[in-house]
C-alpha cells in the first residue's frame, strides 16, 4: 500500500487514474480506516487530499456556499452563517459519530462512502446541494443524489475527486431539518433518518418543500411525493398525516440487525413529520 | 511496503518517526513510540479509548494513519500533567473515584479537557453528550459525569 | 477459625469507610499503568489466530505449508501441538477444545490455528496462506430450537445428565438440575391468583473495553513466563501448564493491570496458543484480540428461555412457585443455568419452590461468567411476573414484595436457611426514598425489582511485610479490578491502626506468593480483604512480641491498641507505648524482618440483596425507551471504601439496563454473529443515562470480621426486571422478550392498539 498526498487536484487525480490497483480517497478516514482495518478494503493506493487548499475551506458565494470533501464536521459546526443557513444539514453532519469522530469526518466522504444509512445525505439531498466532481476531463457539478447508486457503490469514475459540495442560497422564510432515529442517544448508525427543507410565504403556507429519506432503500430517496403532500399547506394535521403517509409510502426497507421492515416504513411517516415542523419553525412559521 | 518519514510534535517536544503506509497513528504511538496511554478497544473509532488531540482537535487515533501526521500537532495523555503537577481532571477522577479498571480513562481525560477548553461552563447533558464517544464498562458514567462538573467548577473558581 | 463476630456491628472504625485516593490512581490517570496489551518484550514476535468462518463444520485438515515458507513466520501452532494431557478432566479438557478446535469447530469464531511472525502485517499475510478444509455441518444457535427432537446435535452421543429415567436418545441438552422444597402442585391448589408467563433473553457480553491480551515466552528449558490480563493468574498459570504438560512452579505468570473483566477473564482462550507459539518458536509472543475477536471468540453469558409460574392468595401471600430456565452456554457443557435455578426465587420466603434447569450445548461462543452468572435472567422472569401478580392481587408491588420477602431463618429456595440478611432493610428504605414518591408524566412508567446474590469465599493467601520505617507492604494475589488494592490498604490499615497513606498493595506474580482463587464471586474484598486483616494480626503477634522483647516481659503481658504495643496492665510493667514505626525500627537488632502472613479457603461470604427502583419514558410513536431515573439500594456488609461500592452498584445497574434495553447477540440465519463489534453491539453510552443513584446499607456478614459482604455481582442481578417493569408501566404492555429494542417495542404496542380496536 502507497499513501500519497498531493497538493493540488490535478495531480490528486492523475494519481488515481493511473493506479493500476485499487486506490481510495482519505479525507477524514472515519470510514476508510475501519473498512482497512477490518480487511474489507485493501488498497494499493491512498491518495490524501487534505493538502489540496480548496477541499479545507467553506466559502460564501454568490449563489451559497461551498463546501470543501476535506471540511470536518467539527469546522462546519463551527461555522455560524452555514448553520444559520442550514441548521438542518449542519446538525445532520454533526450526528455523524462522536465528538472525536467529529474531528475528522467530513460530509463528502459520509456521501462517497455510499451507505444508505449516511446521516448527512438525506439532509443534502433536502437541501437540493450539489457536488462539484473534479477528474482526468476536467470538472462537473451533478445533484448529490446522483452520486450514490447503491450500497458502497458511487457514479464517480476513474480518477473523479468530489472537490466541494455546493448548498444553494436560501430564500426567505426557508428552514431546514434533519431527524434520524437511533436505538441509543449517540454512536449509532441511523434506522430510519428523514430530511426536510421547505420555503414558506409571508402567510405561513408552505410554497417549496424537499423530503428525503435514509436507510430505507439501497440509496437515498428524494420523495417528491412527500413534499407534495405539504406544499400548499400550512402544515396542518391533515398536510402532516399525508406527508406521513407519503414517506412510509416511499420506503423499499429490508429487515436487518438495526431495525425491521414495518419498524422503518412507520418510524420514517413519524420522523418526516416532525422533521417538517422543526424545518417550518426555523423558516419563521409556528 | 515502503517506509514514511514523519516529522511532527508530540505534547510539546519535536518527534520523529518512521512507519508504514497502513499503520495508524495508534500503532505509531503504541508500538514505535512507547506512548502506549492511549488504548485500543476496539480499532473502529467506537470506544473512545485511544483519543488524542491532532492540531487542538479531539480524535480517535485509530483513525488516522501515521502517515498523515507529518507537521501536525499530537496531544496525548503523557502529555496532560505538567511535571509533577496533574492536571485538575486527573486529580478529580481520581478523587472522584471515577475510574475502576482505569482502561477507558485515558481517553476520557482527553476528551473531557477537549470539552472544557472549549466550554468552561458544561451542563449535565453536555457532559453526557460530548463524552458519549467514551465507553465505560465500570462506572455506569456517573462519577466520571461528576468528576469532569467538578473539575469545571473548580477551574472556574481557581 | 472463631471470629469475633460481635465487634463488626459495635466497632467504631477509623479508616475503614472513608474515601481515600487509590494507591494506583495516579498510574492510571496518566496513561503510565500497563494493561494486557502494554508489554514488550525484546524480539518479540506477533501471533495472530485463524478462526472458523463457520458455526459448525469438520475439520478434515490443514495445510500451512505455504503459511511457513513465507520469510518472517517463525511458527504455526494447530491442535497437534496440543496433545490431549487433561487425563480425563472433562472440564479441563473442554477448555482445550475451546482453546483450539480439534476435529470440529463449534461456532463461527473458533480458533483452528495460529501463527507467530515478525511483524503484524506478515502475520496476516500467513494467514490467509493457511488452507482449511471444511465439511460444513448444519447449525443451531437458538436454544429451543436446540431442544427440539430434530435439532442438530453438537455432540452425536450425549446423553442429558440428571434425568429420571435417563433419556434414550441423544440431545443438545447436558444436564437437568432442580431445586426448591415444599409440593408445588399443593400451593398451586391454595392459590387464589396465579399469573404464568413465557420469557426469553438474548445473550450478552461482558464488554470491558480491553481485550485479552498476553506476552508469552518459554524457553526450550521448559521455563516461562507469561504477561497477561487475567481476573486469575493461578489460574492462568495452572490450566496453561496442565494443557502444555508444564511444571506448575516453572510457569511464572505475572498479572497486568486489567482493563475490566466482570466475569469474562476468569478462563483462557489465547494463552494457551500464545505459549505454544512462543515454545515452537524459541522467542517472545504477543497475542492481542481484536474487538471482533472478543464478540465471537471469548465468553457471552447464555440466552435463556424461562417459564414461570407464581400463585397466591387474595391476601398477598404467595403459595407456590414455578420455573423452568433453559440457557445455552454456547458448544460446551456449563451454562449457569444451575445458579439460574438457584437464585430464581432466592429473595422470597416460599413454602413451595421448584426451579427445574436445563443446560443446553449450542453453536455459539462458549459462555463465560457474567457478574453474578445465571441470576439476571431468571430474576427478570421472576420478577416480572411478581409485579403482575402484585397488580392481581391488587396490592403495591413493594408492600407484596414486603410481605413476602426472605428474611432471616427463611428457607431459602436454593436449600440453606438464611442468617441475618438484608433484603427487608432495602425494600423499607426504598419505601422511604424520595425516588418511589416522585410524581410520573406521561408515557413514564416506574418499575422495581429485589435480586439476590450468594458471594464466595474461596482460597486466598497474604504476605504483608513491615519496613524498618514503619510503613508496609501488602503482597496479595487477587488481580484488582475496580480499586480492591485500595480496600486491602484500607482493612490492612484499620487492623494495624496506622494511617492508610502508610500501607501499600501489590498484586504479586504467581512465583511470589501462595495460590489465590480467581477474583470472582464478588470474593476479594471479602476473602483476600479477610486474609489481610488475619495477616495484620499475625503481625500484630510478633510486634507485641518484639516489645516484650525490648521491655524484658512476657509475650502475653503485651497488647495492641491503636497502632502501638502496650503493657496490659500495670503489673506487666510501666513502660509507656511503643508505636508500630518504633518497634519496627528495632527490627535488624531484635529478630530481623517483621512480616504477617495469611493463607486460607475463605467461609462465611454473606449472601447479599439489592432493590432496584427504574423509571423510564417511552416515546409511543417510536418505541424509544429513556432512562429517566435510577436508585440502587444494596446492602455492602460493611462498606470499606463507599466511594468503590457505589462504583460497583452503579455500573452492575448500568450493564442491567444496558441488557434490558440494547444488548444483544445477533445471530443471521447463516449462524454467523451479525453485530461483531462496539457499533452495533450497543452498551450504553454517556449521553443514554442519568445519575444513578445509590443507597449503601449495612447488615454486618457474621463470616466476617468487619461484617463484609461482596457487593460486586448483586447490582447486575435486578436490572434487567426492573427496567422491564418500569417499561410496561409507562406502556401498558408486559415486556417478555429483551431487549426491549424500538422495534420489538414498537410493535407489541401496536399489537396492543389493534387489539384494542377488535375488541371495541
Amino acid at each position: 500500500m502507497r499513501y500519497e498526498r498531493p497538493t493540488t487536484l490535478q495531480a490528486a487525480s492523475q494519481l488515481l487514474a493511473k493506479e493500476k490497483g485499487s486506490a481510495y480517497v482519505l479525507a477524514g478516514g472515519t470510514d476508510l480506516l475501519v473498512r482497512l482495518r477490518t480487511g474489507f478494503i485493501e488498497p494499493d493506493l491512498i491518495v490524501d487530499i487534505k493538502r489540496i487548499a480548496s477541499t479545507r475551506t467553506i466559502a460564501k458565494t454568490a449563489t451559497g456556499f461551498k463546501i470543501g470533501a476535506a471540511v470536518s464536521g467539527a469546522e462546519l459546526g463551527e461555522n455560524a452563517a452555514l448553520k444559520k443557513a442550514w441548521p438542518g444539514v449542519v446538525e445532520a453532519a454533526n450526528l455523524i459519530g462522536s465528538k472525536q469522530v467529529q474531528g475528522r469526518a467530513t460530509m463528502t466522504g459520509n456521501l462517497c462512502n455510499a451507505s444508505p444509512a449516511a446521516d448527512s445525505v438525506p439532509a443534502l439531498v433536502a437541501a437540493a446541494a450539489k457536488v462539484v466532481i473534479a477528474g482526468p476531463k476536467g470538472k462537473r457539478t451533478i445533484p448529490v443524489e446522483q452520486v450514490p447508486v447503491g450500497p458502497g457503490k458511487t457514479s464517480l469514475k476513474k480518477g473523479e475527486i468530489i472537490e466541494a459540495i455546493l448548498l444553494p442560497k436560501r430564500p426567505a422564510r426557508s428552514g431546514d431539518a434533519y431527524l434520524r432515529f437511533i436505538p441509543r442517544t449517540e454512536m449509532d448508525i441511523a434506522v430510519v433518518g428523514v430530511g426536510v427543507s421547505l420555503t414558506l410565504d409571508a402567510k405561513g403556507i408552505v410554497t417549496a418543500a424537499r423530503v428525503s429519506l435514509g436507510a430505507v432503500a439501497p440509496t437515498v430517496l428524494l420523495v417528491p411525493a412527500a413534499a407534495k403532500a405539504i406544499i400548499g399547506t400550512k402544515l396542518d394535521a391533515k398536510a402532516l398525516d399525508a406527508l406521513a403517509a407519503a414517506a412510509s409510502a416511499a420506503c423499499k426497507p429490508i429487515d436487518d440487525k438495526r431495525g425491521t421492515k414495518d419498524y422503518r416504513i412507520k418510524v420514517a411517516g413519524v420522523l418526516a413529520k416532525r422533521a417538517a415542523k422543526i424545518a417550518q419553525q426555523r423558516a419563521g412559521g409556528k | 511496503m515502503s517506509s514514511i518519514k514523519v516529522s511532527t510534535t508530540i505534547n510539546g517536544d519535536p518527534t520523529e518517526y518512521v512507519c508504514e503506509a497502513d499503520e495508524t497513528l495508534l500503532d505509531v504511538l503504541r508500538n514505535r513510540l512507547g506512548l502506549t496511554g492511549a488504548k485500543e478497544g476496539c480499532s473502529t473509532g467506537d470506544c473512545g479509548a485511544c483519543s488524542v488531540t491532532i492540531d487542538g482537535r479531539l480524535t480517535c487515533s485509530c483513525l488516522v494513519l501515521g502517515a498523515e501526521m507529518d507537521g501536525a500537532e499530537i496531544g496525548t495523555i503523557e502529555g496532560m500533567a505538567s511535571g509533577e503537577k496533574l492536571h485538575p481532571l486527573q486529580k478529580k477522577f481520581i478523587e472522584h473515584a471515577a475510574l475502576q479498571c482505569g482502561i477507558c480513562t485515558p481517553g476520557f481525560l482527553i476528551a473531557a479537557k477537549s470539552l472544557l477548553d472549549h466550554n468552561p461552563k458544561p451542563t449535565e447533558t453536555e457532559v453526557r453528550f460530548a463524552l458519549a464517544g467514551n465507553l465505560c464498562r465500570c462506572t455506569g458514567y456517573d462519577k466520571i459525569v461528576r468528576a469532569v462538573m467538578d473539575t469545571a467548577a473548580e477551574m472556574r473558581r481557581a | 477459625m472463631p471470629l469475633d463476630n460481635a465487634e463488626s456491628s459495635t466497632r467504631k472504625y477509623k479508616v475503614v469507610g472513608t474515601r481515600p485516593n487509590r494507591p494506583d490512581g495516579v498510574d492510571k490517570v496518566t496513561g503510565r499503568a500497563r494493561f494486557g496489551a502494554d508489554a514488550v518484550a525484546p524480539g518479540q514476535l506477533v501471533g495472530l489466530i485463524l478462526r472458523s468462518p463457520h458455526p459448525h463444520a469438520k475439520i478434515k485438515g490443514i495445510d500451512a505449508s505455504k503459511a511457513l515458507k513465507l520469510a518472517g513466520v517463525k511458527a504455526v501452532v494447530t491442535s497437534a501441538d496440543l496433545p490431549d494431557k487433561t487425563d480425563g478432566d472433562a472440564m479441563l479438557y473442554d477448555v482445550l477444545v475451546n482453546v483450539m478446535a480439534r476435529e470440529k469447530a463449534l461456532y463461527q469464531g473458533h480458533a483452528v490455528a495460529a501463527v507467530a511472525a515478525t511483524s503484524a502485517s506478515i502475520a496476516r499475510q500467513a494467514l490467509k496462506l493457511i488452507k482449511v478444509d471444511y465439511e460444513i455441518l448444519p447449525h443451531v444457535t437458538d436454544v429451543d430450537e436446540a431442544m427440539k427432537p430434530n435439532a442438530p446435535l453438537l455432540y452425536p452421543k450425549m446423553i442429558t445428565d440428571g434425568m429420571d429415567p435417563k433419556p434414550k436418545k441423544p440431545s443438545n441438552v447436558v444436564r437437568r438440575y432442580e431445586f426448591g422444597h415444599g409440593d408445588v402442585e399443593a400451593g398451586f391448589k391454595k392459590a387464589e391468583i396465579i399469573v404464568e408467563r413465557s420469557f426469553k433473553t438474548e445473550a450478552t457480553h461482558q464488554g470491558y473495553i480491553e481485550p485479552h491480551a498476553c506476552l508469552a515466552n518459554v524457553g526450550p528449558d521448559g521455563q516461562g513466563e507469561l504477561w497477561v490480563c487475567t481476573q486469575g493468574h493461578f489460574m492462568v498459570r495452572d490450566t496453561c501448564a496442565r494443557l502444555l504438560g508444564m511444571d506448575f512452579s516453572k510457569l511464572r505468570v505475572t498479572a497486568s493491570e486489567i482493563g475490566g473483566g466482570f466475569g469474562g477473564k476468569t478462563t483462557v482462550f489465547i494463552e494457551p496458543i500464545a505459549l505454544a507459539l512462543s515454545r515452537k518458536a524459541n522467542r517472545p509472543v504477543k497475542v492481542v484480540m481484536s474487538r471482533e475477536e472478543v464478540f465471537k471468540a471469548t465468553g457471552p453469558t447464555s440466552s435463556s428461555s424461562i417459564d414461570v409460574k407464581i400463585g397466591a392468595t387474595k391476601d398477598g401471600r404467595i403459595v407456590a412457585g414455578d420455573a423452568t430456565l433453559r440457557y445455552q452456554g454456547g458448544a460446551f457443557a456449563g451454562s449457569p443455568v444451575e445458579f439460574g435455578a438457584m437464585t430464581a426465587f432466592a429473595q422470597y420466603d416460599l413454602d413451595n419452590v421448584r426451579a427445574v434447569g436445563f443446560d443446553v450445548v449450542c453453536n455459539r461462543p462458549k459462555q463465560a461468567a457474567y457478574r453474578a452468572p445465571g441470576a439476571p435472567m431468571a430474576n427478570f422472569a421472576v420478577e416480572s411476573v411478581i409485579e403482575e401478580l402484585a397488580h392481581k392481587v391488587g396490592m403495591e408491588p413493594i408492600d407484596f414484595r414486603i410481605k413476602n420477602a426472605a428474611r432471616e431463618g427463611t428457607h431459602s429456595s436454593y436449600g440453606p436457611v438464611y442468617g441475618p440478611i438484608g433484603l427487608l432493610p432495602t425494600l423499607q428504605k426504598a419505601r422511604e426514598h424520595p425516588h418511589f414518591k416522585a410524581p410520573l408524566g406521561k408515557n413514564q412508567g416506574r418499575g422495581m425489582a429485589c435480586g439476590f446474590w450468594f458471594n464466595f469465599g474461596g482460597q486466598s493467601c497474604v504476605s504483608m511485610n513491615i519496613g524498618v520505617d514503619g510503613t508496609v507492604g501488602v503482597t496479595v494475589g487477587s488481580p484488582d479490578i475496580g480499586g480492591s488494592r485500595a480496600s486491602m490498604c484500607l482493612m490492612t490499615a484499620e487492623e494495624l491502626g496506622i494511617p492508610y497513606d502508610k500501607v501499600r498493595a501489590v498484586v504479586a506474580d504467581t512465583g511470589t506468593l501462595g495460590y489465590n482463587d480467581v477474583t470472582d464471586g464478588s470474593r476479594t474484598t471479602f476473602a483476600t480483604g479477610m486474609a489481610c486483616i488475619m495477616a495484620a494480626r499475625d503481625a500484630i503477634k510478633k510486634l507485641c512480641a518484639r516489645a516484650a522483647q525490648i521491655w524484658g516481659i512476657p509475650e502475653d503481658a503485651v497488647v495492641w491498641e491503636n497502632g502501638h504495643a502496650k503493657p496490659a496492665g500495670s503489673n506487666a510493667g510501666n513502660f509507656p507505648p511503643m508505636s508500630l514505626k518504633e518497634i519496627a525500627a528495632q527490627a535488624p537488632s531484635t529478630g530481623g524482618p517483621i512480616a504477617g502472613h495469611h493463607e486460607f479457603s475463605a467461609d462465611g461470604a454473606g449472601v447479599s440483596f439489592a432493590t432496584h427502583i427504574c423509571d423510564s419514558e417511552v416515546d409511543p410513536e417510536t418505541g424509544f425507551t429513556k432512562i429517566l431515573r435510577y436508585t440502587v439500594l444494596q446492602d455492602a456488609g460493611k462498606a470499606v471504601h463507599p466511594s468503590y461500592v457505589e462504583g460497583q452498584f452503579q455500573g452492575g445497574a448500568v450493564q442491567g439496563i444496558g441488557w434490558a434495553l440494547n444488548e444483544e447477540y445477533i445471530y443471521g440465519k447463516d449462524g454467523r454473529l451479525q453485530n461483531a463489534g462496539f457499533l452495533d453491539y450497543r452498551i450504553p453510552v454517556c449521553s443514554d443515562l442519568p445519575m444513578i443513584d445509590t443507597v449503601i446499607l449495612e447488615i454486618p456478614n457474621p463470616g466476617h470480621p468487619y461484617g463484609v459482604r461482596g457487593v460486586g455481582e448483586t447490582s447486575i442481578v435486578p436490572p434487567l426486571a426492573a427496567v422491564a417493569n418500569s417499561v410496561s408501566a409507562a406502556v401498558g404492555v408486559r415486556m417478555t422478550e429483551l431487549p426491549i429494542s424500538p422495534p420489538k417495542l414498537l410493535a407489541a404496542l401496536e399489537k396492543q392498539s389493534a387489539m384494542k380496536k377488535a375488541a371495541e
